[in-house]
């Protein structure tokens, strides 16, 4: 692709959710990171019991991700062709399962407060 | 950035200042800052992909031109995502948009045809008897479908109750095509595809749905009551030779049978026979579906015009322009975008996204005074689909090399689920992102 440039992402990914449910969904990542940063600020440690919960989700989150993108995109995993196509596949997995642990730390650090813990 | 810039723009900069982000803005404001002042007449005939994104470029790199844009099809058609209605993964509306909700704000938009183009006047006289006076004429009209060169066959019949396909002339036909094609993987017989000898918009297409019904077939567990028989216009199954032999390699591993030299002459729909023109003399062969895609030419105000080869494609009437700048090679002041252009590659919206920087340089640059300097290398690509689920981003130039845009990445002659995404998921967020300028 010719001059593929961060713009050209930005107006790739705001034409494929529409501007609305893009940016929302964005809203929704900076949200859930910034809560993450302020219950690690207001307890000054990461709980390692809440994150244990959170990395014993982490494989729905990835299958969870995989599944939906698999869905979404009318495909499954006969597809898988080369190299690259594991590597999305993976980033897949990956990406969700992060993104649902730590929105599982965040919750059950809002949820159940510092004390839960001790 | 002026008042009304900032109010369009105002959803997005928001959006933005969430995200955290300001480079949008700076971007905008500086590419703001370069617009060109000019009052020069532009008239662009076609709103089509190319017609829509150059308007929307120009819009932005001048400041004071007086643009026109001429089409009479008040709806916008996604092109790309026909192969998509016509497998039956998305509906006609999915490839349906207006017109005029691509154009942008400032420009006149004529809703009627051309009826004469006078390119030593300067002169476009519409349909409605308007007489539009330019500078600059920027051809973007596309291409029509010859259906009447088929004998015998009528847009009419198209639908499953005829086993009849026509893919490529609107949303509405490729969802009763995939009708057809449904019935055909679902009852079995015997299926014909195949392209016309004129240069045609997107080769890659007549195959992919070729592929895409014996994968359908397949996947109903049907494919053993289905014969797949493509038939190539030339002595290759598409004119890069190294996809070529790919494809011929896929079909071989398929038991899809090939012919070439086989050209859709006519059809007849009560003995359900089609014939082709070989060069052994015509043959006459039974079907019980068949994709028909006619010969492909300009329109006929195009080919009345004098902007045509004199000694090229002369029974299609493709545009006389320089391969490189996409400039006319006899009126200066005429530049081509997309499948009007007579060059020897790319009726392709991915060939339209390589032309509109080059005229909008090379157009831009002359009101500027200055000499243009982008050249247009033949780059088209074609997401070549072999399976719901996979396809094969084939990339290549006028000179037949393979351009790939993620060397080392994407293989382009290998059967990628990536590939597919791009085609499914990424091609029309892409392709509206250029319809509007932007990419």
């Amino acid at each position: 692709m010719e001059e593929f440039s961060l713009m050209t992402l930005l107006a790739v990914f705001e034409e494929m959710f529409g501007r609305g449910l893009f940016w929302a969904m964005v809203a929704v990542a900076v949200i859930v990171t910034l809560g993450y940063v302020y219950v690690l600020v207001r307890d000054r440690a990461m709980s390692m019991r809440k994150f244990l919960l959170a990395q014993l989700s982490m494989p729905v989150g990835g299958v969870a991700a995989v599944a939906f993108v698999m869905m979404m995109t009318n495909s499954g995993f006969a597809d898988i062709g080369g190299p690259i196509d594991w590597i999305v596949l993976l980033g897949v997995f990956v990406a969700g399962a992060v993104g649902f642990a730590i929105l599982v730390y965040v919750i059950q650090s809002l949820v159940r407060g510092k004390e839960a813990d001790i | 950035m002026d008042l009304q810039k900032l109010a369009t723009s105002r959803r997005g900069f928001m959006g933005l200042a969430a995200g955290g982000s300001a480079a949008m803005a700076l971007g905008a404001a500086a590419k703001q800052a370069q617009a060109q002042r000019t009052n020069a007449r532009i008239l662009i005939m076609g709103a089509g992909a190319g017609g829509a994104a150059i308007a929307n470029r120009l819009t932005e790199r001048l400041d004071g031109a007086q643009i026109t844009v001429l089409d009479g099809r008040p709806q916008h058609w996604y092109q790309p995502g026909f192969t998509l209605i016509a497998s039956g993964l998305r509906k006609a509306d999915y490839a349906i948009s207006s017109t005029e909700q691509w154009l942008p704000r400032g420009v006149t938009y004529v809703n009627e045809y051309a009826a004469e183009l006078d390119p030593e006047a300067n002169r476009v006289t519409t349909t409605g008897g308007q007489r539009i006076d330019y500078d600059y004429l920027i051809v973007a009209t596309g291409l029509v479908l010859d259906w009447d060169a088929i004998e015998g066959f009528d847009l009419s019949m198209a639908g499953p109750q005829n086993g009849i396909a026509a893919h490529y002339a609107s949303p509405e036909h490729a969802e009763l095509s995939w009708q057809a094609l449904d019935k055909f993987t679902d009852e079995g017989g015997v299926g014909m595809f195949g392209r016309p000898a004129t240069e045609m918009k997107c080769a890659g297409a007549p195959v992919k749905l070729c592929f895409l019904g014996e994968d359908i077939a397949t996947t109903k567990g049907n494919r053993s009551k289905c014969d797949f028989i493509y038939n190539a216009q030339a002595t290759n199954l598409f004119g890069v030779p190294v996809i070529h032999h790919r494809v011929r390699q896929i079909m071989d591993e398929r038991n899809i049978t090939y012919r070439y030299q086989h050209v859709l002459k006519g059809i007849d729909l009560g003995a359900r026979t089609a014939t082709f023109t070989t060069p052994d003399g015509d043959v006459t062969d039974k079907w019980d579906f068949i994709n028909v895609i006619p010969p492909q030419r300009a329109p006929q105000v195009i080919r009345d015009s004098g902007l045509a080869w004199a000694d090229r494609w002369t029974d299609q009437g493709w545009i006389e322009v320089d391969m490189h700048t996409l400039r006319h090679a006899r009126y200066a002041n005429i530049f081509g975008i997309g499948d009007i252009n007579g060059v020897p590659k790319g009726k392709t919206a991915a060939s339209v996204k390589f032309h509109i920087p080059v005229v909008e340089d090379h157009l831009v640059s002359e009101i500027a005074g200055r000499e243009g300097t982008r050249l247009y290398d033949g780059y088209t690509s074609c997401p070549l689909i072999t399976r719901i689920g996979r396809a094969m981003l084939v990339e290549f130039d006028y000179r037949d090399n393979l351009t790939p845009s993620f060397p080392g990445v994407i293989a382009p002659l290998e059967e990628l689920w990536i590939s597919w995404l791009m085609k499914e998921v990424a091609l029309k967020a892409t392709y509206n992102a250029m319809l509007r300028g932007r990419a």
